[in-house]
């Protein structure tokens, strides 16, 4: 198994996984393939079976039932070292009495490849660390360190590299820094990445496909865009960017709309981004899609109008301003609105109506935990 | 001036407890100095004969190359099983673990004569002759807890990452262990060998119900005292002092260094 090591990624294949702990399961039933040469995303709250899902492709835990293939081959009874699989930690695990430059060194020593020093330095010039490999992982700042445990893993040559939230530790700038380089040295490599993360934004940002799991289970697979623009859960709608969310009786059923009834007020969504048609169901939108008015507009069955309602909060978060209007019989929607350097339309206070296109809607296939529209 | 109290108070009681504590070991060193006939308790005069003869008096070398044979073979073997438990102990869940923990706890509670004494009652209904081997399983009993605490507290501050990440890395089990594990754990396990050494070294009440006739230096020093302990003995306890003070010492410096090191 660990002779046979590749040029280029594998494919990962995980089926029918469980895995039970003493009191708890951490992942109920997991499917999921990811194609050889894909930087791959595993998002999800902590908590949710990510990492577990990350430790028992490293083999690092072994699944209660079910089987792992890499590059088509089981690899379920496999030792951690038997596989052609590498781990960034999320704590790095640089080995502390050794230098940057032996850590580096340390899987090619094990697997007793030629020249393992000059191939380690190799990967420290593409860290751009070649200079630091003397020094003893310890002298290292926590970016300079993860670029270590990411040339650790690189120089192997994996056939799947695994990414545990190794940016996690580090500062909002040196993260976007890091997210760049990352996607870069996996384009340049080729290898397969799977990176868990719990930051929507990085996984969004960097992967090519993402998964957003939650209470150990799968809840939606895809382009980060598609995900993003059609959430098939509530729970995806919400972890991944926010939505507002109504839930009501379906009351119209055509060929191309479903709407739902909410507080007297049709809701409609288009039939196509619609999980289920009949009964009572969620519908949702995101709120940089949604706009305001200050007086009642006048407009087609083609748009979705909720209001009048008073602006509660104004956020400015700079690219953008965040307005939370409460809506009786709605409960709080939020809206962006881009900040184009004119001051805030509108005053806190304000009764406005908002308003989207119905094509921005999305029926959700389960109901909210709460809705917005949950009378409190 | 005014005189303050407080000022003179803690530097004179820190100085007298010094001077208490060290009486003993500059007597011990000045009267290895001493030209003597019979006994070496009335100081006569100035030689350097004991420190360039010490095996004079054979007796004195034949203890103290006991003591330290004795005390490196039970170091080598309670360190080595020392670690085993401490590494089961701090990094398996098993049947019994805490009874375990609570049993090594017993050797260092229990006064060393009634340790001393229930060893040498087992000795005799075994029908073993008691001799070195019996110090030394002696010694190995009583400083084998010492080693477990000392390598489990360095256990407990290990990383199981680490060893996940040396086997993530291609290495199997005896090589994380010896790659990765040891070394992390070598700081602790000297730490460890140290003091069972001098435990083991220093040793007289459970060595006194176990040895039979042979003999180590510290109960050699007792034996001789009645009739007045031989100047070589205070040579050899004096150069043990010594070494134990220079190894100290080079061990804070050489940390003291790195810390600086490390610090720029």
């Amino acid at each position: 198994m660990a002779e046979q090591f590749v040029a280029r990624g594998q494919d990962l294949e995980l089926v029918g996984i469980r895995k039970e702990f003493p009191g708890f399961t951490a992942i109920e039933n997991l499917d999921l393939k990811i194609p050889a040469g894909e930087f791959f995303a595993l998002l999800g709250p902590s908590g949710c079976g990510k990492t577990t899902t990350l430790r028992i492709i490293a083999g690092l835990e072994e699944p209660t039932v079910g089987k792992v293939l890499i590059g088509g081959k089981d690899v379920t009874d496999t030792k951690p070292h038997q596989r052609p699989v590498n781990t960034v930690f999320q704590s790095y695990a640089l080995f502390p009495h050794m230098s940057v430059l032996e850590n580096v060194a340390f899987g090619l020593r094990q697997r007793k490849i030629e020249e393992p020093l000059p191939k380690a330095t190799k990967a420290l010039e593409l860290v751009e660390l070649e200079h630091l490999a003397n020094r003893k992982p310890q002298q290292l700042s926590g970016g300079q360190q993860q670029r270590v445990a990411l040339a650790r893993a690189l120089v192997n040559r994996p056939a799947l590299l695994l990414l545990d939230e190794p940016l996690g530790a580090l500062d909002l700038k040196l993260r976007r820094q890091m997210q760049v380089e990352l996607k870069a040295i996996q384009m340049e490599v080729g290898l397969t990445f799977l990176h868990v993360t719990h930051d929507q934004e990085e996984a969004m940002d960097m992967a090519d496909t993402v998964a957003v799991m939650n209470h150990g289970q799968i809840e939606q697979m895809g382009a980060p865009e598609a995900l993003y623009d059609r959430p098939k859960t509530a729970f995806v709608a919400r972890f991944l960017g926010q939505s507002n969310i109504f839930v009501g009786d379906v009351v119209e059923n055509t060929e191309h709309t479903i709407a739902i009834n909410v507080n007297g007020q049709r809701i409609a969504a288009p039939k196509l981004r619609s999980e289920k048609h009949e009964g009572k169901i969620a519908i949702g939108v995101r709120p940089e899609k949604a706009t305001f008015h200050e007086t009642k507009p006048q407009l087609g069955s083609e748009h979705n109008l909720v209001g009048p309602g008073e602006i509660i909060d104004i956020r400015f978060t700079g690219v953008s301003n965040q307005y939370l209007i409460d809506v009786p019989g709605f409960g709080d929607i939020t809206v962006f609105a881009q900040n184009v350097g004119k001051s805030p339309v509108v005053e806190l206070g304000a009764q406005v109506y908002v308003s989207w296109k119905v094509e921005h809607s999305f029926g959700l296939s389960d109901l909210p935990a709460k809705a917005d529209n949950d009378e409190i | 001036m005014k005189f303050s109290l407080g000022k003179w108070l803690l530097p004179t009681y820190v100085a007298l407890t010094f001077i208490f504590m060290m009486i003993p070991i500059v007597y011990t060193f000045i009267f290895s100095f001493n030209d003597v006939e019979k006994s070496n308790i009335a100081w006569k005069s100035f030689t350097f004969d004991n420190w360039l003869n010490v095996c004079a008096q054979p007796e004195v070398c034949h203890a103290f190359g006991n003591s330290i044979a004795i005390a490196v073979i039970s170091t080598l073997v309670s360190t080595a099983l020392g670690t085993a438990i401490a590494i089961a102990l701090g990094r398996y869940k098993f049947k019994g673990r805490s009874a375990t923990n609570l049993l090594l706890f017993l050797p260092m509670a229990t006064p060393e004569v009634v340790m001393g004494a229930g060893l040498a009652a087992q000795f005799l209904d075994l029908g073993v002759a008691k001799g070195f081997w019996t110090i030394v399983i002696a010694h190995i009993m009583f400083t084998l807890s010492f080693v477990v605490v000392t390598v489990k507290a360095r256990v407990a501050t290990l990383d199981p990452r680490l060893e996940e990440a040396g086997s993530d890395l291609y290495a199997n089990a005896s090589s994380v262990f010896w790659r990765i594990t040891f070394p992390l754990l070598l700081p602790g396990i000297m730490a460890a060998a140290m003091l069972s050494f001098a435990l083991s070294f220093d040793d007289f009440i459970i060595t006194q119900f176990n040895a039979g006739p042979d003999t180590t230096f510290p109960k050699f020093v007792y034996t001789a005292a009645a009739r007045g302990i031989p100047p070589e003995a205070n040579v050899i306890g004096s150069a043990v002092f010594i070494v134990a003070i220079a190894i100290v010492l080079v061990v804070q410096l050489r940390s003291s260094l790195k810390a600086k090191r490390l610090a720029k």
